[in-house]
Order: structure tokens, then C-alpha cells, then sequence
């Protein structure tokens, strides 16, 4: 069992939570997730782990509130318990000191590129941040990325906060601009990866994105994670989650994500005569 | 003297197919005695050497005859930590019923069944296995992966007096018995409870410990203070055909259909979180056991149609008779000669049929098994909603590819000698990770030998300091 030590909600449906985990703690890089099963009737879920405390022993997940599990995985308080949660998982970030890297989170994507930001800061990097959401209340960790990276960009659909617009669009302005880029890494909702991939792609510049199919295990043995890059299929848990994002198949990660889609819908809700927001 | 064996009391056909609960029902005690009394017992008892574990069979035969149950399952349990699971799953014949002298007239002595029984028997009565473990820790030893190769380590290390430790990847332990064999061959209470046995051992199980992440080999061996390491991680690297239209949504790896369905409880959604989607027909590429389970079980979720599509014919299927009998007569269609060339997708990237095209044998290959060569032209398509990929398992290469100084073979698998020595020192390796995808019987007598050479090397590592 693991503790759940914090609870906070950071916005409208996305909760953190401080989870007591001592040896994935001591072991986790950024870029790295976990799975868990909140009790012995759930679901495998994996979460990215968004902060880590070697010292507490604790890790960060940071969710949205999008399906059966993670709603349930919300109801969860302080002093609640999670039955498993197996980490780290997935290939840890190549991190280096490569010049000037932009930093790009989406909506709830910001969670897993705050660490990765902080270790390329970290690293020696010039960090540039452009971290977005559809309105002011759904944008999170703030102050959180303004405090690794040396600028920081922020982008709403509507305008409500930042500029109005989408991520993609400061980094068009600075492309256009001249500057020089040496790193791009994205993560957020698949179509905003797969618009900075179409932004980047002209200029070769190098774009990482870390995607999240449907998985199971989390370590290699179903296949159910399977994404082509590079018109090979590669296992997203074990040879991932990030990929070179000029190689990644975005439509067809699209495609997949959507599998259980309807079937959760008809066989939870029995056709929608239910209270369950499906 | 009967000739055949007793009969094994099975669900109907058209009953089973549709629900999850046991096929096999397992001998009443009548029948069970009556069966043993079929038994000659040999001398030389043939039958012992075809038993990977060497359990002494006349001698548990004898026991089950005379009535003296407690007595049989000792004599059992004396060298097979799992007998529960091996009655029910062992190929018995290709093992001890190949040998046995009943099997040179008639039909051999019912081993596997006789087994089963009296596994079933001291569990029904929750009966506390005998031994004696000794007080003095001989050393403390790592397992890595809880199936059945890393169990039997486990078992009889901690009999000899170790302190074992098993780190299991997944969220329960048992390996294929827990995510791969289905509930209706192997139910899973009946692996947990043979597995609770090993804890009441002083086995300590470790769940949700990924080897390679949570610990490297090296970590454990120099930081956490084991003198020995056992690989038991087994083949569970789901291959693929690489044909087009294999990432459509509706395919699956029987990995992962198969894990959906038994660790998950897939069939009890949406009471359990998993979902898993079958649809009216069903395609399972493959004939070996791992595709008649996939075959099954899809029958069981409610497909109307289930093919088995094979690119030989039934003589060179390598699924098990009885399994391969069992799905026949459930009503699994077998499409044989028959190659998948692509799966076809409806516009939204669903699965909705599968392009195959038929062959005929032609010159033997190196396996000696006549060689499908394709029918130009033939090609047709099967209408199905489902694919099921079970072609095949690779190792799982966590542990190798973060194991410096581990030899590793072209497919992949780790190299280990007969008693399961690897090229590193410390480290053993037994079961399916280093033969490729074989039998639960074949992985645990891997895991019994190790235990010995483990047994061996770290005393002999302690006498030399
Ligand atoms: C490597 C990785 C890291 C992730 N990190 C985060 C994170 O830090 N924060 C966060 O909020 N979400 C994260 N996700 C997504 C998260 O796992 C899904 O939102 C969650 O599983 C949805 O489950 P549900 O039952 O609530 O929703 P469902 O109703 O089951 O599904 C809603 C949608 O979630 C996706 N999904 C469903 N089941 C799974 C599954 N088993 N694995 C992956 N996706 C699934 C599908 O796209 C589906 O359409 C990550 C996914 C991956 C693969
Ligand atoms: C569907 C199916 C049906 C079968 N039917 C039969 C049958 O009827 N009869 C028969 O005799 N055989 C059958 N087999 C084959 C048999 O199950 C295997 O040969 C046997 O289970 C191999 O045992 P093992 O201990 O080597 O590996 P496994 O049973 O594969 O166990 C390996 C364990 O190691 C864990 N692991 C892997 N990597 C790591 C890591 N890095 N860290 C920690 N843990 C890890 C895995 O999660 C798993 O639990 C079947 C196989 C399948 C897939
Ligand atoms: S060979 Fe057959 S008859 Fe002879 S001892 Fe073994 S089981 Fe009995
Ligand atoms: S989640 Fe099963 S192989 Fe990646």
C-alpha cells in the first residue's frame, strides 16, 4: 500500500498528490512514470511522476480527472492508500547541456515537462518555456516553471491569460525570428505534439515528445503500447515514452487512444441512463 | 485390468464455452483410487524419467490407491512446489504418460489427474504442508520474476534454509500461471494458494519491483547484500507479424488479450476496471496453446465466430491435443493452410476483416516440418472484428540490457549451462528466459537445479572467505 501524504487541487479537475514511494523515489529521473492500481478490482494507470523527494521518500502525480480511474483515483484523500504503484518505468530523459531548449507544456503537460525543465536549467541550458491551456483556471505549475526556466511563455485559447493563441505559435514567432534553437520538448494533448512537430519539422530542428498510449504493464510484455516511429513499431513503456517527434505516427497514436473510447461509455453507462458525466 | 484411463469429468461443451469457470472438474476419490489401481508398479518405473522434477509417481500412486491421501501429496510435494498447477497443465503426455508401461497396450496410468487430485484434495482440506525449515540462514538470495522457474528457486532454497527474496514485475505473483494461462484451464485462486504455501515457507514476495528499474542485478548483489541472483524472467516479449494494418485498433498481442482477461478480470467489466473488446467474430493467428487459450477465451467474452488462422496444417500444430480437442469442440473454427496478409480497417481505424491467403506444403525445412509455400491468387478475406496475434514470445530484455558481463544469445536469451550458471558470477538463470517460450514442468525443474548450484556456490564462496 502506498500513502497518499498531500492532496491539492491545482485547478478545475486536476488534482496532485504527494504519494509515499521511497524506492521509486530514490531511484526516478525525470521523464520517467509509474503504474498504479488504486484497489484489487482497478485498472493499470500510468501517471508521469511530475516531482520527486528522495529525502520524504515521496513522488508528485499530477492528473486530470478524464475517465473512470482517474476520477476514482480523485475521490482518494490525505491518509488514503493506493493497493499498487510500480516504478519508475519508461526511459529516463537524455538530459545534457545542449545550448538553448524550449520547453513546451499542454494542459495537463506541463506536469511531466516541470522536472525535465528543471534538470535541462539544471544541466546548464538556456530554458525558454511556453506552457499553455484552453482557459486562466486550467493552466497549472506557474510559478512552479517560471522558477527553472530563464523565460516563460504563456498561452491561453482564449485569452483569459498570456497571449491569446496556442503553444505553437510563440515558437513559430521565435523560428521566424532567427533564433537559434538546439532542443524542442513537447508534451501535452497528442494534436498540439503533433502541430510543434509540423512546426519544427522544416527547420530540422530536433523536437522529443513524450507520448502516452493505452498501456498495461509498462514493461514490454503486452505490446498494447505499440506506436509507430519511424515506420517501426516500438513499444512505448520500454523504448519510450519519448520519441523523436519528426518520426512519431501521430494519427495513428490518435487512433489507438480512442480503442476503449465508446465501450467504456455503452457498458458503464448502459447508453447514458446513468449520473456518471461519461 | 482397464485399458483406458478413467474418464475426467468435464462441463458440457455447450456450456462451457460460454462461461469462465473450470473445464476439467478433476476426480472424484472413488475414481481416483480406482485409476491408481491401474498402476503396476514398476520397479524400474519408467514413467520417473520423463517427470522433470523426478517426483517418485509410483510411490504417490501407491498412497492415493491405498487411500492414504496426506500421504500422496507429501510424497508430491517432497519435489514439486506447484502440483496443483502442474496436474492441470503439464503436457503428462510428452512426459511421464509417454513412458508408462500401462501406455505400451492400452492408454497410460492418468499421472497428471491423480496429481491433481490429491493437490486438490490438501487444499480443499487446507492442509499445512510439512517441513522442516532449518534455523540457520545459509545466505540470502534474490529471484527475480515470481513464475513458475523463480517459485520452485524460491521453494527450495528456502527449504534448504535461505532467506529468498522475489521481485515480481507485475502486481501479483505467478507469472504465465496468473496473466496467461486462462481461469478455465488454471483457476486463480488455485495459484494463489499454492503460492501463499510458499509464503508460509518464509518466501517474501515482492510485487511491483521491476529488475532493471527498482534494482539493477548489480544493486542487489553489492548493495543489497544477496549472494546469489536467479533470472527466472521469462518469454514475454509479444512478436509481431509485421504486416500492414497491425497497429489498427481491434489487435491484439495474446499477451495482452490474454493478460486483459486473466490478471485483469477483463470478463467481469465493468465491475473491474479493464476493459477488453472482442466484437461478433474473432481472428487468432497462430496454433499453438497460447493461441487455442486466445481462441477460448474469446469464445467466452461472446464472439459468435472464432477462427484459428494457421499457415500449416493440423499435424504440425504444436498446441497440445487435448487443448486443441477442447476448442474444437467448442465450436473454434480452424482456417489451416491459411497465411494472414494484411488486417483491413474501416475508416475510423477499426479492425474489420483480415486478407489471408492459402498455401500448400511443400520440401521439409530445418525443422523438418513440411514447408507452407503460398497459392499465387488465393487470397480472400475473413470478415472479423478482432485479431489476435499468437505467434510467438521473445525474452523480455529489461534485465539484460542493464546486466553488464551477461552473455545473451542471438534471440536475445540469457546463456546458462545445464545447472543454470550464467557467465556472471552470482548470477543463475533457469526457465524460459533462457530456453525461449517451453513448459511450466520444463521451468520449474530449471529452477530445482539452480537452486542446487546456488545451494552449492554460496557455500562454497563462504568457506573460501
Ligand atoms: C506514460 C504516460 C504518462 C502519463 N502521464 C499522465 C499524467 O502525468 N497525468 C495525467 O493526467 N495523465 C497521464 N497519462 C494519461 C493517463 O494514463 C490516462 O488519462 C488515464 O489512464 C485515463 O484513465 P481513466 O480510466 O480515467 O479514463 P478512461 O475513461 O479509461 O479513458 C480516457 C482516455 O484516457 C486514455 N487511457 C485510458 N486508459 C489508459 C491506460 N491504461 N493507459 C494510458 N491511457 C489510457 C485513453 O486515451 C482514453 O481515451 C499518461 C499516460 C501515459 C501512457
Ligand atoms: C497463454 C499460455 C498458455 C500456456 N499453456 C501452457 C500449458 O498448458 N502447459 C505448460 O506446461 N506450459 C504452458 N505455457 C508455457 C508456460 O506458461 C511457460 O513456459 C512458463 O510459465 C515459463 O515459466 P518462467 O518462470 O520461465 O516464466 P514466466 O511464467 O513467464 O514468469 C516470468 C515472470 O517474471 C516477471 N518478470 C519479467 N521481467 C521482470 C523484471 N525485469 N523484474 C521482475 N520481474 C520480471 C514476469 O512478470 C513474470 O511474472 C503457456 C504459456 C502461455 C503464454
Ligand atoms: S510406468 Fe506407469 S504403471 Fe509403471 S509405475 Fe509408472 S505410472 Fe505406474
Ligand atoms: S504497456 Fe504493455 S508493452 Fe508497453
Amino acid at each position: 500500500m502506498y500513502d497518499i501524504v498531500k492532496k491539492e487541487v491545482l485547478s478545475p479537475g486536476v488534482l496532485l498528490f504527494d504519494v509515499a514511494a521511497p524506492l521509486i523515489a530514490k531511484k526516478c529521473q525525470p521523464g520517467q512514470f509509474v503504474i498504479l492500481r488504486i484497489d484489487e478490482d482497478g485498472e493499470r494507470i500510468p501517471l508521469t511522476i511530475a516531482d520527486f523527494d528522495r529525502e520524504a521518500g515521496t513522488i508528485t502525480l499530477i492528473f486530470q480527472e478524464v475517465g473512470h480511474t482517474t476520477r476514482q483515483l480523485g475521490a482518494l484523500n490525505k491518509g488514503d492508500a493506493i493497493l499498487d504503484l510500480v516504478g519508475p518505468l519508461g526511459k529516463e530523459t537524455h538530459i545534457d547541456n545542449f545550448g538553448t531548449v524550449i520547453c513546451i507544456g499542454g494542459g495537463i503537460g506541463v506536469a511531466p515537462v516541470y522536472p525535465i525543465a528543471r534538470a535541462y536549467k539544471q544541466a546548464g541550458n538556456k530554458v525558454i518555456s511556453i506552457i499553455g491551456a484552453r482557459n486562466a483556471d486550467l493552466l497549472i505549475l506557474e510559478k512552479e516553471m517560471a522558477a527553472v526556466s530563464d523565460e516563460l511563455i504563456i498561452t491561453t485559447d482564449d485569452g483569459s491569460k498570456g497571449r491569446k493563441g496556442l503553444v505553437i505559435h510563440p515558437l513559430q514567432e521565435m523560428i521566424d525570428a532567427g533564433m537559434k534553437i538546439d532542443l524542442v520538448m513537447a508534451i501535452g494533448p497528442v494534436i498540439m505534439m503533433r502541430s510543434v512537430a509540423d512546426v519544427t519539422r522544416p527547420h530540422n530542428i530536433h523536437t522529443i515528445v513524450s507520448l502516452n498510449p493505452i498501456m498495461v504493464d509498462g514493461t514490454g510484455m503486452c505490446g498494447g503500447c505499440r506506436v509507430s516511429v519511424g515506420n517501426k513499431n516500438k513499444f512505448a513503456c520500454v523504448d519510450g515514452p519519448e520519441f523523436d517527434a519528426h518520426q512519431v505516427d501521430f494519427n495513428g497514436l490518435m487512433a489507438r487512444q480512442r480503442m476503449y473510447h465508446d465501450h467504456e461509455k455503452t457498458e458503464r453507462c448502459g447508453g447514458g441512463s446513468c449520473k456518471c458525466n461519461k | 485390468m482397464q485399458q483406458v484411463k478413467h474418464k475426467m469429468p468435464e462441463q458440457a461443451a455447450e456450456e462451457r464455452r460460454r462461461n469462465f469457470n473450470e473445464v476439467a472438474l478433476g476426480y472424484e476419490a472413488e475414481t481416483a483410487r480406482a485409476e491408481a489401481a491401474r498402476c503396476l508398479q514398476c520397479k524400474t518405473a519408467p514413467c520417473r524419467q520423463g517427470c522433470p522434477v523426478e517426483i517418485d509417481i509410483p510411490q504417490f500412486i501407491k498412497h492415493i490407491k491405498d487411500g492414504d491421501y496426506d500421504a500422496a501429496i507429501d510424497e508430491i510435494k517432497a519435489k514439486n512446489n506447484l502440483p496443483a498447477v502442474c496436474g492441470r497443465v503439464c503436457p503428462q503426455e510428452d512426459q511421464c504418460e509417454k513412458f508408462c508401461i500401462m501406455g505400451k497396450k492400452g492408454e497410460p496410468v492418468g499421472i497428471g489427474r491423480l496429481e491433481r487430485f490429491a493437490a486438490d484434495y490438501a487444499m480443499a482440506k487446507g492442509r499445512e504442508d510439512k517441513a522442516e525449515i532449518p534455523a540457520e540462514v545459509l545466505g540470502k538470495v534474490a529471484v527475480i520474476g515470481a513464475g513458475p522457474a523463480g517459485l520452485t528457486t524460491a521453494g527450495d532454497l528456502a527449504r534448504m534454509g535461505y532467506k529468498v527474496t522475489v521481485f515480481e514485475a507485475l502486481h501479483a505473483p505467478g507469472g504465465v500461471l496468473m496473466y496467461g494461462i486462462p481461469e478455465f484451464r488454471l483457476p486463480k485462486t488455485i495459484v494463489q494458494q499454492e503460492i501463499a504455501a510458499l509464503r508460509k515457507l518464509g518466501v517474501d514476495i515482492q510485487v511491483n519491483a521491476v529488475i532493471g528499474k527498482s534494482y539493477t542485478i548489480d544493486e542487489l548483489l553489492n548493495e543489497e547484500g544477496f549472494d546469489a541472483v536467479f533470472i527466472g524472467t521469462g518469454a514475454g516479449l509479444p512478436h509481431f507479424m509485421d504486416i500492414p494494418g497491425e497497429n489498427l485498433n481491434g489487435v491484439y498481442s495474446a499477451n495482452e488479450f490474454l493478460t486483459r482477461v486473466n490478471l485483469m478480470k477483463a470478463y467481469k467489466f465493468p465491475q473491474t476496471g479493464t476493459p477488453v473488446r472482442v466484437g461478433r467474430s474473432v481472428a487468432v493467428v497462430g496454433a499453438g496453446n497460447v493461441a487455442m487459450d486466445s481462441a477460448r477465451t474469446a469464445l467466452r467474452l461472446g464472439a459468435e465466430k472464432v477462427y484459428i488462422v494457421y499457415r500449416r496444417s493440423e499435424e504440425e500444430m504444436p498446441a497440445r491435443h487435448e487443448e486443441l480437442e477442447h476448442a474444437k469442440e467448442e465450436g473454434v473454427e480452424f482456417r489451416l493452410l491459411t497465411a494472414p496478409v494484411q488486417v483491413l480497417g474501416d475508416d475510423k481505424g477499426w479492425v474489420k476483416g483480415i486478407e489471408c491467403i492459402r498455401m500448400e506444403l511443400g520440401e521439409p525445412d530445418e525443422s523438418g516440418r513440411r514447408k507452407p509455400v503460398p497459392v499465387e491468387g488465393s487470397n480472400f478475406v475473413l470478415d472479423v472484428e478482432t485479431v489476435v496475434m499468437a505467434i510467438g514470445q521473445g525474452p523480455n530484455p529489461l534485465v539484460q540490457n542493464t546486466t553488464p558481463g551477461l552473455s545473451v544469445n542471438k534471440r536475445g536469451n540469457i546463456v546458462a549451462d545445464e545447472a543454470g550458471a550464467t557467465s556472471k558470477e552470482g548470477v543463475f538463470a533457469g526457465g524460459d528466459i533462457v530456453t525461449g517460450a517451453a513448459t511450466v514442468i520444463l521451468a520449474m525443474g530449471a529452477g530445482k537445479k539452480a537452486a542446487a548450484k546456488i545451494h552449492e556456490y554460496v557455500q562454497n564462496k563462504k568457506t573460501a572467505r
